[in-house]
């Protein structure tokens, strides 16, 4: 077993599929909060195999997607000083900010270089004594403990030219906020199994219950993400409302504890800003003061930043489930995966930018859209 | 962005005092932080992110999907399908 290919079976998706339309009665809307999940599902199809009464939505965890302009400002106003070396993950260069992306700055003599993994840029700050080596630490719970260990370990290592830009985001906020969203839709989630590796899903159970929402932690594959939406429809159905784990070959109840530790030890709590969405109280994480020496939003002073997003994007509504990318005016036109309008179509992980990948828009063009098929599932085997 | 990709443990070392390995993902091998998963051995699989492992990968509750998919196989012989389960 290599924990992937056995996912991707074409029979083991059709006999979900099968079972999800012989348990559904009604018509039901479900939102699968992670980007990823969104990838899988436009990708295989997985939507167009489900019974027309279940609808899937698709939430906000691209954490490219929902970083703030203003902090891809402040980030391309940090990689542009002299002496810095700016390390980002590969999907944030073509986020464009209110003059361009990292990669036009890049262009333009700005050291501006991809890294795999944190830790990376901390091998870097080693090597470079005298520059100044910035990480953009951006993610949701599932990147915090890696970002949490470059920055414990240059502290440890007395790496005082390592510092990090911080943009981190947290789930169970964000889901809170769109069940208290007026005119919210969602009736179940398919939870976010990765970021349950790390912080497990207890924090979910208060949410089941106050908001009487099936949460079924689900992992990535499609057979998963097909047992996901079974398990969900099956609880709709029968008028329950409880945290499920689907995915319990990565995610015990408690999430790694180790992880949690050093997130704690790391980062604190803090109000945070979504891009399309607003401000969401106690949404994000900042590094404690013990860390402020690493902390690159305190090392370099960037003057006020004002932003201004299109008038015309809905990337607001599509983060919470109100709305789909064909129901923007601007989707595949004016707004494409190179030149982005908004949150969803900013990253491959995005709606938007995932249902123009796999030639969405071409329907919402009255045309023939290529159509993946069930069958297609495991073709990559 | 949160992505975990499976792969097998084939070698593990410490470095600058943290638990590190070699994780081969299909023929493509990275060097990962395994420091959160210290019990972790040589052969077994970890979820990476990253280039860090988040999760040791539990064979056991791996099955249970397969197992579930095999349990609904016997329902099906006791069911009669719906008349919604045309050819597809």
């Amino acid at each position: 077993m290599k924990f992937l290919d056995e996912y991707r079976d074409a029979d083991a998706a059709k006999k979900l599929a099968a079972a999800i339309t012989r348990t559904v009665t009604r018509p039901w809307t479900i939102m699968e909060v992670c980007g990823g999940q969104t990838h899988t599902i436009v990708k295989y199809g997985i939507d167009e195999v489900l019974p027309t009464e279940i609808e899937l939505v698709h939430g906000p965890g691209c954490p490219v997607c929902v970083t703030a302009l203003e902090m891809i400002d402040r980030a391309h106003a940090v990689a542009s000083r002299p002496g810095v070396i700016f390390c980002s993950f590969g999907d944030m260069l073509r986020v464009p900010g209110s003059r361009g992306d990292l990669l036009q700055l890049k262009s333009q003599g700005a050291d501006v270089r991809i890294v795999y993994s944190p830790l990376d840029a901390v091998t870097l700050a080693a090597a470079n004594p005298d520059r100044q080596v910035v990480f953009f630490a951006i993610g949701f719970e599932t990147t915090a403990p890696p970002n949490a260990m470059a920055v414990w370990l240059a502290k440890r290592r007395h790496l005082k030219n390592f510092s990090v830009l911080v943009s981190h985001v947290l789930v169970p906020p964000a889901i809170t906020a769109i069940l208290q969203s007026p005119g919210n839709r969602v009736q179940g989630f398919l939870g976010p199994g990765h970021v349950c590796t790390v912080m497990g899903y207890e924090e979910y159970i208060p949410i089941a219950e106050q908001f009487g929402v099936p949460i079924v932690i689900t992992g990535f594959e499609p057979v998963d993400m097909l047992q996901g939406v079974l398990w969900t429809v099956r609880q709709l159905e029968a008028g329950r409302a409880i945290v499920e784990n689907q995915y319990s070959r990565a995610v015990r109840p408690d999430g790694n504890l180790q992880s949690r530790r050093l997130i704690e030890e790391v980062f604190e709590i803090c109000d945070r800003k979504w891009r399309g969405v607003g401000l969401i109280p106690r949404s994000g994480y900042k590094l404690r003061p013990e860390y402020r020496e690493h902390d690159a939003e305190l090392i370099f002073e960037v003057a006020d930043i004002e932003t201004q997003e299109s008038s015309v994007c809905i990337s607001g509504d599509v983060l919470r489930g109100l709305k789909k990318p064909h129901d923007c005016p601007a989707f595949g036109k004016s707004c494409t995966p190179q030149t982005p309008l908004g949150a969803t179509m900013v990253s491959s992980e995005g709606a938007c930018a995932a249902y123009y990948a796999y030639g969405r828009h071409l329907a919402s063009k009255g045309a023939q859209a290529p159509r993946r098929q069930l069958v297609q599932i495991g073709a990559g085997k | 962005m949160c992505l975990g990709i499976p792969g097998k443990v084939t070698k593990t070392f410490r470095e600058h005092d943290v638990l590190m390995g070699k994780v081969d993902f299909s023929g493509v091998v990275k060097q990962v932080c395994l420091e959160h998963v210290p019990e972790v051995k040589i052969g077994e699989y970890v979820l990476v992110h990253v280039g860090f492992a988040l999760s040791h990968i539990d064979e056991k509750e791996a099955q249970i999907v397969f197992d579930f998919l095999k349990s609904m196989n016997q329902l099906d012989e006791l069911e009669t399908p719906s008349p919604r389960d045309g050819p597809s």
